[in-house]
């Protein structure tokens, strides 16, 4: 619980749109329904396929934002107070390959694109790998108490 | 295989091999994010495969249905018994239809055709329209863009593939699909290496259009067995010109071109398809008919397809690419503007959060 020198609103913003991004992600596989979670009261529509999709497209529109706002900052001020500390450094790395391939995962869902379909395995397990591997270092971090992305210089 | 191209106005066999060879090019470049928006039809892809399916021609008599049974059969799974326990035994139960391979009334994982029959009654004369039914193809296939694990794709070619080595039969795209196509068969596949017990059910199967002889330059089954010329394949722009040529010729119908957003598989009829879909399968499991996922048509019950209207499911996604590619330029205009940056100064005041 450290404190972070950006503004904490940010932070909150993306570590919503984050772990609601995750959520809707992992809902993407049909596991609500089959796991009862369709049963507890106000979660009815994560059974709903279509509804899970596009609030995963929403919250993803959020995280975009926050990534837009925190890089144009980070180039602009930040760089000059701020570093990024190691695990902050990989969680970037990883959430840029997240927001890559879900932004080909989104490309491919438009209707006039049709990848190869080695291309769209590929995307769909990089996707989901990343996932992972972001909830294995976020883990790590919180476990090493050094959950901050970057640190004052 | 020629008697196609004897009749008037059929598709090309050229344009048929020409739209074959777009299967190498990998990948169709798409005309943008900007095309979000815009309505699909026949806009994407002319030069998908399509079929066109006269349903004055049919005369019900299956050999399509044989046909595609011979020339499927040794894609069909062969599951070996007895199935993994899953769990929770009350929600994840096996389908097996290997003992039921025989049912020809429905699709099932090892009958990917079949024929409805509707008698319909339409300005005083009554028709008994025979209907081949398969996998839809469309054009935009939720079946496709929502697969988890990239299972279910679309090809260059037009048509939609379940890869069997991939699929985890978790029936995802049988309960997007609008006409609730695949079929599951619990007992094969990539659960069985994973974890049976909690994860996957099986392998869906649904036509892949005999993708196989496509690549030879050759028919699909159905196709090249049809006594009666009903199927024509070709270019979709072709398809899609005949089918509209067809339909004016006989003051028909089309079932196709809208459905979905565009499919790749259009019905003409002489007869209005709201009436087809009233009458088809009469004897059927009705009160089986549950809500279509994305639309407010009514399904004829697990894998018997209805032929009722269906909007464009995955319209909204689409739409929603926009906002995702609008996002970041709303976060740098933001930063740009200032919005953080001055609070990065009192950043340690408030930012005390977990």
């Amino acid at each position: 619980m450290r404190a972070r020198p950006y503004p904490a609103w940010i932070s909150r913003l993306f570590i919503f749109s984050v772990a609601a991004l995750a959520f809707t992600g992992f809902m993407q596989m049909p596991l609500a329904k089959r796991y009862y979670l369709t049963e507890v009261p106000g979660m009815a529509w994560t059974g709903d396929f279509y509804m899970v999709h596009k609030i995963h497209y929403l919250l993803a529109a959020l995280l975009l934002f926050v990534v837009g706002l925190t890089v144009v900052n980070w180039l602009r001020a930040w760089k000059d107070t701020l570093v990024l500390t190691r695990l902050g450094a990989l969680r970037v790395a990883v959430v840029g390959g997240l927001v890559i391939s879900g932004g080909l995962r989104v490309y491919r869902n438009l209707p006039d694109v049709t990848l190869d379909p080695a291309v769209i395995v590929t995307i769909e397990w990089v996707h989901l790998g990343l996932v992972m591997v972001l909830g294995a270092v976020a883990l790590i971090a919180l476990v090493r108490k050094s959950s901050a992305y970057a640190v004052r210089k | 295989m020629s008697k196609n191209n004897d009749q008037p106005g059929k598709v090309s066999r050229r344009g048929f091999l020409k739209a074959l060879g777009t299967g190498g090019v990998g990948l169709l470049t798409p005309s943008g994010a900007v095309a979000a928006g815009k309505g699909r039809v026949p806009q994407p892809s002319d030069n998908e495969l399509a079929t066109l399916l006269d349903l004055s021609r049919c005369i019900g008599c299956g050999e399509c249905v044989s046909a595609c049974r011979e020339s499927n059969a040794h894609k069909f799974p062969e599951p070996v018994k007895s199935f993994p326990a899953m769990s929770p035994s009350k929600r994840a139960k096996p389908e097996d239809w290997s003992d039921k391979r025989d049912v020809e009334d429905r699709l099932t994982p090892y009958n990917w055709l079949f024929l409805q029959n509707a008698e319909v009654e339409y300005q005083g004369e009554v028709y008994d329209i025979n209907i081949p039914r398969r996998c839809m193809h469309c054009q935009n296939p939720p079946c496709a863009n929502m697969c988890p694990f990239g299972a279910a794709n679309k090809q260059v070619n037009g048509l939609t593939r379940i890869s069997d080595s991939l699929c985890m039969g978790g029936a995802k795209c049988r309960t997007v699909c609008p006409w609730s196509v695949p079929q599951r068969q619990s007992g094969v596949g990539l659960y069985l290496n994973i974890m049976p017990r909690f994860a996957g059910n099986g392998v869906m199967f649904k036509c892949d259009r005999c993708y196989r002889l496509l690549e030879k330059g050759e028919l699909p089954a159905c196709i090249a067995a049809c006594p009666e010329d009903v199927q024509t394949i070709g270019p979709r722009g072709e398809i899609v010109a005949r089918a509209r040529e067809l339909a004016a010729g006989m003051d028909g119908f089309i079932y196709g071109l809208e459905e979905n957003g565009g499919t790749n598989t259009v019905y003409v009829s002489p007869v209005p398809f709201d009436l087809i879909d009233k009458a088809i399968d009469k004897d059927g499991p009705r009160g089986g008919r549950g809500k279509v996922a994305g639309g407010k048509a009514k399904g004829l019950g697990p894998g018997k397809p209805h032929m009722g209207p269906v909007k464009d499911v995955m319209a909204d996604e689409t739409n929603l690419a926009t906002a995702t590619l609008l996002a970041p330029v709303a976060g740098v205009v933001a930063g740009v503007l200032g919005l953080g940056a001055k609070l990065l100064k009192n950043g340690e005041e408030g930012s005390h959060e977990s």
